[in-house]
């Protein structure tokens, strides 16, 4: 296994707190030291990180990759290659793949085909219940033996709110983390794009708020109710976030993510009829976005995800509201975390807590930091750098992003994952 | 999307929805539906403008008054005519869609008139389409209806001269109305001094002001001194979606009747798209009185579908 | 030929109403409707009319929806209500324009008049015959015939006073 030295670049590493000029000290796979001088250290690599910043490998608590079933669209190797030249070292794969990840040998599959892609560190998602279809429990202690790090809905809506207690409670009484997408269908009713103002003006089938705030706050009293584990998946109001806050005033052990995307555009953005702004859930009001981004700032949502969802392109042809929503969205999410940044809505070592000491703590996993003898995943990258999004530096099968053709800033220039340089630009 | 609508020369191409155009364009089309206008009373109501050229009708929502309006425009401008009329399944997705054009195109047609139960099929198809196409929305979903718009318009133009001090009422379900959506825009556009929406609040989108108008809950208080009434129709799907508990208390509480036409100024002209529901939205007498101008718009439809059709095929000559 | 800088319109009126005059009998039209073709041919129509007296009523006709450039120029901008009789089968018809060049519109004028029914004659009049015909027809009775300059283009400007307009164009456009 190579030595690596990784000199003179700014470490930020908030678990460990440190947020200074340094070297990074890697050997067997994993970490050696980190903001030491070790004199003894003859390296096979080195790599200069000066003027770059020298942080862990992002954890992506939502990254689909298609794969299984969903070839067309993307595939193990190509997602991961894209995660690998994102800086993204761990990836949570949400369990609505097909079939669906609700048996011990679709758990194994996908590690299976992780270790074929030289991708080892993908996390499958457990689904809460049988086929995600609401109404049996799927085998929640299998999948957490099989290698399953948490459970959640994906998308799928319960109907039965009583079968949603009782699968936090089983998840519960296996210490496993339950994720949950909040949605009440009847009130979301099919929509497409926030009901507001644009909803109105173009006619579109619209999601109220309510859909998504009725959940968070019925889930949070099951959440107290059962004493699972709860976290919410890519949230997107304002009132969301109010109660959030509220559970975690309150002691319950809430967490929370949201999509890098939301964090950025709202419906003022949308450009009228382009599908490559439809997502679930749909970009909503400057007053949302705002207290999303306060929330990161004091910390009531814990975790920023890229939410990739990459497609064919028959999945955006066709009329908005028939199009699949999702946005391809793991190469922008350095730079667009890095924007955040540059607006004052947060720091730059809070933004990169929220992609790797918080993902990590919510995994309850070791990683997420540059602590000696923990696997060896950095991310170097180069904060100045601008880069334009199209076909030369795309690397997934989906090319479905509203940021088609836009010049960003920040861009990796070296991915680590367990000691192994698996992206360099 | 005004870009969509328009060529380089900021001319009109497609006609798609009203939002994103000029008072010039719509002026323009105003104008130029004047010319036409005269033409159907004269014994030859053909003029060989558009010979030569290929319309396709496509509806895949059903409609008789409007697709028969759409196929004697495009005669009286002696083009070749072809309806087509697609049932839509439950399942229909983009690619049938985009099959279905390209077939078309290969038999070299110069415009498609499209209806559809989608919001932004419209657009899609025009983004779609091979470059020489003209594409015409007939009402796309909740979004838009504009020659519809259009020939309400030129109706009120015709009796009222100005737009400038006008005060308009829409009456009815502007939620799921595209053609309230492409009048407001319309009308707002062309500079009228007030528009007004009147209906429960079950029937108003949110944010029901963004749109420019005052919204009225109450028929008898929107109604004071308007210029205008479009009353807009009620379907019966509303009253199984728990959206209006029924028709006779609709009628009771908005439904126009000859007690509540007096609130408005005495000149008021009374305007319907059709097809009427009468004693639901409108009493009879009013439907059939001094005030409508219910068969005008009908006469004006031709007229201004004729201009509408010739304006965007004017710009797929080999010049410009 | 004259040159443009002798153009007198009463003098133009009299020879263009002299030659309809003879013209009108040794053809022995019957009963004629005389048509005007607007703008111009409309203004010269309505001093012809009263001066040949002739007894039906002056007939109007555009013929924007008629030309043959549409897919070059798009829409005519204005275009008048033509004001034709109902029935124009079997009758004799004098046309009035007030410049022939090109002969399209008369082309377009011929083919407006003819889907309105068969006539039996129809004999053109115009106040100014100009160089740069482009098919095959000429007027019967005329003003004047000239020759323009290279880049010029004639008009009459009206109603009243009716006035000769000459000007100049920088592209060869499809005119009158």
């Amino acid at each position: 296994m190579k030595k690596i030295l990784i000199s003179n670049g700014h470490i930020i590493d908030p678990e460990n707190n440190l947020d200074q000029v340094g070297n990074v000290y890697i050997a067997d796979g994993k970490i050696l030291a980190a903001n030491q001088l070790l004199s003894d250290f003859t390296a096979d690599l080195t790599i200069d990180a000066s003027d770059n910043i020298v942080c862990p490998g992002f954890i992506d608590l939502s990254a689909r990759l298609r794969d299984p079933g969903q070839s067309y669209k993307g595939t193990i190797l190509s997602e991961t290659t894209a995660a690998a030249s994102a800086g993204v070292t761990s990836v949570c794969l949400p369990p609505d793949t097909s079939p669906v990840i609700d048996t011990q040998a679709v758990t194994e599959l996908i590690a299976d085909k992780a270790e074929k892609a030289n991708y080892p560190q993908i996390y499958p998602i457990g689904a809460l219940t049988h086929n995600l279809a609401g109404s049996e429990l799927s085998s929640m202690f299998a999948l957490k033996q099989a290698g399953c790090i948490a459970v959640s809905n994906a998308t799928a809506p319960f109907f039965n709110l009583l079968v949603l207690r009782r699968a936090m409670e089983y998840a519960s009484s296996h210490d496993l983390l339950v994720m949950y997408h909040p949605d009440i269908p009847a009130l979301s009713n099919n929509g497409c794009v926030h009901e507001g103002a644009f909803a109105t003006q173009y006619g579109l089938p619209a999601i109220p708020e309510a859909s998504e705030t009725i959940a968070v706050a019925q889930c949070i009293e099951l959440a107290e109710l059962t004493g699972c584990r709860l976290h919410f998946s890519q949230i997107s109001c304002k009132r969301s976030a109010i109660k959030i806050q509220q559970a975690k005033k309150y002691g319950l052990k809430v967490t929370a993510d949201v999509a890098i995307h939301q964090l950025h555009l709202t419906e003022d953005d949308i450009e009228p009829f382009n599908s490559f702004f439809h997502t679930l859930p749909p970009f909503r009001t400057k007053k949302d976005k705002q207290s999303l981004r306060e929330s990161l700032a004091n910390g009531t949502i814990d975790i920023i995800c890229s939410d990739h969802q990459p497609h064919d392109l028959d999945a955006k042809l066709g009329a908005f509201p028939e199009t699949e929503p999702g946005i391809s969205s793991l190469e922008t999410l350095l730079p667009l975390a890095l924007r955040l940044v540059d607006d004052n809505a947060i720091t730059l070592p809070q933004g990169i807590a929220a992609l790797t000491q918080n993902p990590a703590r919510t995994l309850g996993i070791q990683s997420g930091a540059l602590t000696a003898d923990y696997s060896a995943d950095v991310c170097i990258f180069d904060p100045t750098l601008s880069w334009t999004v199209n076909q030369d530096t795309w690397k997934s099968a989906g090319g479905n992003t509203p940021f088609w053709g836009q010049t960003l800033k920040g861009r990796v220039t070296h991915t680590i994952q367990a000691g192994k340089v698996i992206y360099s630009l | 999307m005004k870009n969509l609508q328009l060529n380089t020369e900021g001319k009109l191409k497609h006609f798609l929805s009203i939002e994103g155009l000029s008072k010039e364009v719509l002026t323009e089309i105003l104008d130029t539906a004047e010319s036409f206008s005269s033409m159907s009373e004269q014994k030859v109501k053909k003029v060989p403008l558009l010979r030569g050229k290929t319309i396709v009708i496509l509806f895949f929502e059903n409609s008789t008054r409007t697709r028969t309006t759409f196929e004697l425009a495009a005669t009286r401008l002696s083009a070749d005519v072809l309806t087509m009329n697609i049932a839509t399944s439950a399942t229909s997705k983009g690619e049938s869609l985009l099959d279905t054009i390209r077939n078309l195109e290969a038999m070299h047609v110069d415009m498609f008139v499209v209806r559809h139960a989608i919001s932004g099929s419209g657009h899609f198809i025009a983004q779609n389409a091979a470059p020489h196409i003209s594409v015409i929305n007939a009402g796309d979903g909740q979004h838009a209806h504009p020659t519809q718009a259009m020939l309400d318009m030129f109706t009120i133009r015709q009796y009222k001269h100005s737009f400038d001090n006008l005060k308009v009422a829409i009456i009815g379900d502007i939620l799921h109305s595209r053609v309230a959506r492409s009048q407001i825009q319309a009308l707002n556009t062309l500079g009228t001094q007030e528009v007004r929406v009147i209906a429960p609040k079950t029937l108003l989108p949110s944010h029901v002001e963004t749109l420019g108008v005052t919204a009225f809950n109450c028929i008898e208080e929107g109604l004071k001194d308007v210029d205008v009434i479009i009353m807009l129709r009620l379907q019966k799907e509303r009253m199984t979606s728990a959206l209006l508990p029924n028709e006779r208390e609709y009628f009771k509480c908005f439904g126009l009747t000859e007690e509540r036409l007096k609130l408005a100024k005495s000149n008021a002209i009374v305007m319907h798209p059709g097809p009427i529901n009468r004693g639901v939205e409108i009493e009879s007498s009013i439907a059939d009185g001094p005030q409508s101008v219910i068969l005008q718009q009908v006469s004006n439809g031709i007229a201004v579908r004729m201009a509408i059709m010739s304006l965007t095929l004017q710009s797929n000559g080999e010049t410009l | 030929m004259t040159t443009t800088n002798n153009l007198e319109i009463p003098a133009l009126l009299t020879k263009l109403e002299t030659e309809l005059k003879s013209l009108i009998q040794a053809r022995a039209l019957e009963n004629p409707l005389m048509i005007g073709i607007h703008s111009g041919g409309v203004w010269v129509a309505e001093e012809l009319h009263q001066r040949l007296k002739i007894k039906e009523p002056l007939a109007l006709m555009d013929i924007s929806f008629y030309r043959d450039d549409f897919s070059q120029l798009g829409m005519h901008p204005k275009v008048k209500p033509s004001h034709l009789p109902a029935h124009m089968e079997g009758r004799d018809i004098i046309l009035i324009d007030d410049v022939f060049y090109t002969g399209r519109t008369i082309r377009a004028a011929l083919n407006e008049i003819f889907d309105y029914g068969r006539p039996n004659k129809v004999i053109l009049g115009v106040l100014i015959e100009r160089d740069g015909r482009q098919i095959p027809l000429q007027p019967d009775c005329k003003g004047c015939s000239i020759t323009m300059p290279k880049g010029q283009r004639i008009k009459l400007t009206g109603p009243s006073p009716l006035d000769i307009h000459i000007q100049s164009f920088t592209t060869e456009k499809s005119a009158a």
